[in-house]
């Protein structure tokens, strides 16, 4: 029987529309299962075949992400250069030179071999070119590297400039409500609620990009000791009490009574339980539960969330600890959040030496839960 | 009457802890830059001071370890309520000598009440 790598191969780099390429793969998934239902020690071609059309899967996937790594044009747009700063395209020119001046040499080199002064200066000029290729290159990984440091200083000056304004309209929209001015109106107090309200959302968001900023920068502060994290877990049960009500929500916590203390910023781990509970209820449609608990597993403490709201669907899963990124499901329910919160948690999580994950079904729950190294 | 000192350069701010200190019994004095903050703390020797850290022509922390070392003044409390939440800074600050460092962000203006009450007395 012919190998079908060539077959397949041929066929998939020749089908040019995307939705031909996906078909096929489908095709050939499909055919795959098929076969291997009916496959039986008796029939060790079939399963031979089956194997080829894996390999042959396989190389094809792998030569796609290569082909797409060779895509300079696109690479270089990506950080907002031109191709003669970008360094890929310097790495492929340079590449391109040494070899047309290996051929070139090679060629010079035989006819005038009886004069080597002009091979040694046609190599002077050769080392030359390269020598002001690889500045060039050096040149823009600088750049790049600038580039990454301003953006970082960018968001920490602007989140600390935001910062006093909205205190100052935070504390003025408090001040304006508590009456001590004069007595106000129903309607003005329910507009000024809207002030107080939103000058919140904005001061977590400037929060959380100035806490971003920092992890980038390496300047988020850890001061570790040692703990207990349960009392972290009920602060915050009841200082979430309010909001839980509000969306129906019933928080319950289970803890053993004798539990290890953790050693770690008490403060961070605050604001990653913050998160990870703020999510939990934000994300169940009317009403649900959310189930807390903390057990000591060996030399960690594991923390568990539980809860039965919106869940997240499989293919959002891989990018969810990602920076800005917002589940499409979760938009239809909720659209406020900037999606920093479990790119933060995480940081900090592994940051302070534990290990961070989640299982999740869509329309059924999520349960998100982290370990921390316990005092040794 | 006690009298508290607010240092700190937005006039808005100013005018929300005017209002809200004189409403509950205090006289608040400002001063708008970290110089005047340090030559009215020594003149007037008010029985708190609110120190923001950013400040014109003589930075928070100047005035802090200056205010400390000074005989005259080492004993008045120190908030200092800022937007500066850099490494170290609340660890620098609490060393000089102050008696509270808030963020201003992270709290309400009824807490940053409560904290002056507590630290200065009724």
């Amino acid at each position: 029987m012919p190998r079908p790598v060539s077959y397949f191969s041929q066929k998939f780099l020749l089908c040019k529309p995307r939705r031909e390429i996906l078909t096929l793969l489908y095709n050939l998934r499909v055919s795959f299962r098929k076969s291997w239902r009916n496959y039986s020690t008796d029939k060790p071609s079939e399963f031979l075949f089956i194997s080829w059309i894996r390999y042959d899967i396989i190389l094809l996937m792998k030569s796609l992400k290569i082909l797409k790594q060779l895509d300079i044009v696109s690479q270089c747009r990506k950080y907002g250069l031109s191709l003669w700063q970008c360094p890929q395209f310097l790495f492929l020119i340079m590449g391109i030179i040494i070899i047309l001046t290996g051929l070139v040499a090679y060629a010079i080199g035989n006819r005038y071999v009886a004069e080597p002064e002009i091979v040694a200066l046609i190599v002077i000029g050769i080392t030359l070119i390269l020598f002001i290729i690889a500045f060039t290159i050096t040149n823009s990984f600088e750049r790049l590297t600038e580039a990454n440091r301003m953006k970082s200083e960018f968001i920490s000056v602007v989140s600390h400039q935001l910062r006093t304004p909205l205190s100052n309209l935070s504390w003025a929209a408090e001040l304006l409500m508590s009456g001590k001015l004069g007595k106000i109106e129903k309607k003005q107090t329910e507009y000024f609620k809207i002030l107080k309200e939103n000058s919140t959302r904005m001061g977590e968001l400037v929060k959380d990009l100035l806490i971003v900023s920092r992890l980038e920068t390496k300047t988020l502060s850890f001061t570790n000791k040692e703990f207990d994290l349960s009392e972290i877990v009920k602060k915050l049960i009841w200082e979430f009490t309010t909001f839980a009500k509000a969306s129906n929500v019933d928080l319950k916590f289970k803890a053993p009574k004798k539990l290890s203390k953790v050693w770690a910023d008490s403060f961070q781990i605050k604001l990653v339980i913050e998160n990870l509970l703020d999510n939990s209820i934000r994300y169940i449609k009317d009403k649900g539960e959310v189930q807390m608990r903390l057990e000591q597993r060996g030399n960690k403490i594991y923390f568990e969330i539980k809860d039965n709201g919106v869940g997240i669907p499989k293919n959002d899963q891989k990018y969810i600890f990602q920076k800005f990124f917002r589940s499409e499901n979760i938009m239809k329910y909720q659209t406020q959040g900037s999606g920093l919160g479990l790119y933060i948690a995480k940081s900090i999580i592994e940051k302070s030496g534990g290990k961070i994950g989640f299982i999740s079904q869509e329309g059924k729950g999520s349960t998100f839960w982290f370990t921390l190294p316990i005092t040794s | 009457m006690k009298t508290v000192l607010f240092i700190e350069d937005e006039s808005a701010l100013q005018k929300t802890f005017g209002d809200i200190l004189k409403d509950e019994g205090y006289k608040m004095i400002s001063a708008l830059d970290g110089e005047s903050g340090l030559r009215i703390a020594k003149t007037e020797k008010p029985d708190l001071i609110l120190l923001d850290l950013i400040l014109p022509k003589v930075h928070g922390f100047e005035v802090l370890k200056e205010l400390k070392e000074d005989k005259e003044t080492k004993d008045i409390p120190i908030i200092v309520l800022t937007n500066l939440e850099g490494m170290g800074d609340v660890e620098k600050a609490l060393e000089l000598g102050a008696t509270t460092y808030l963020v201003k962000a992270s709290y309400s203006l009824e807490e940053v009440m409560e904290k002056i009450k507590k630290t200065i007395g009724d």
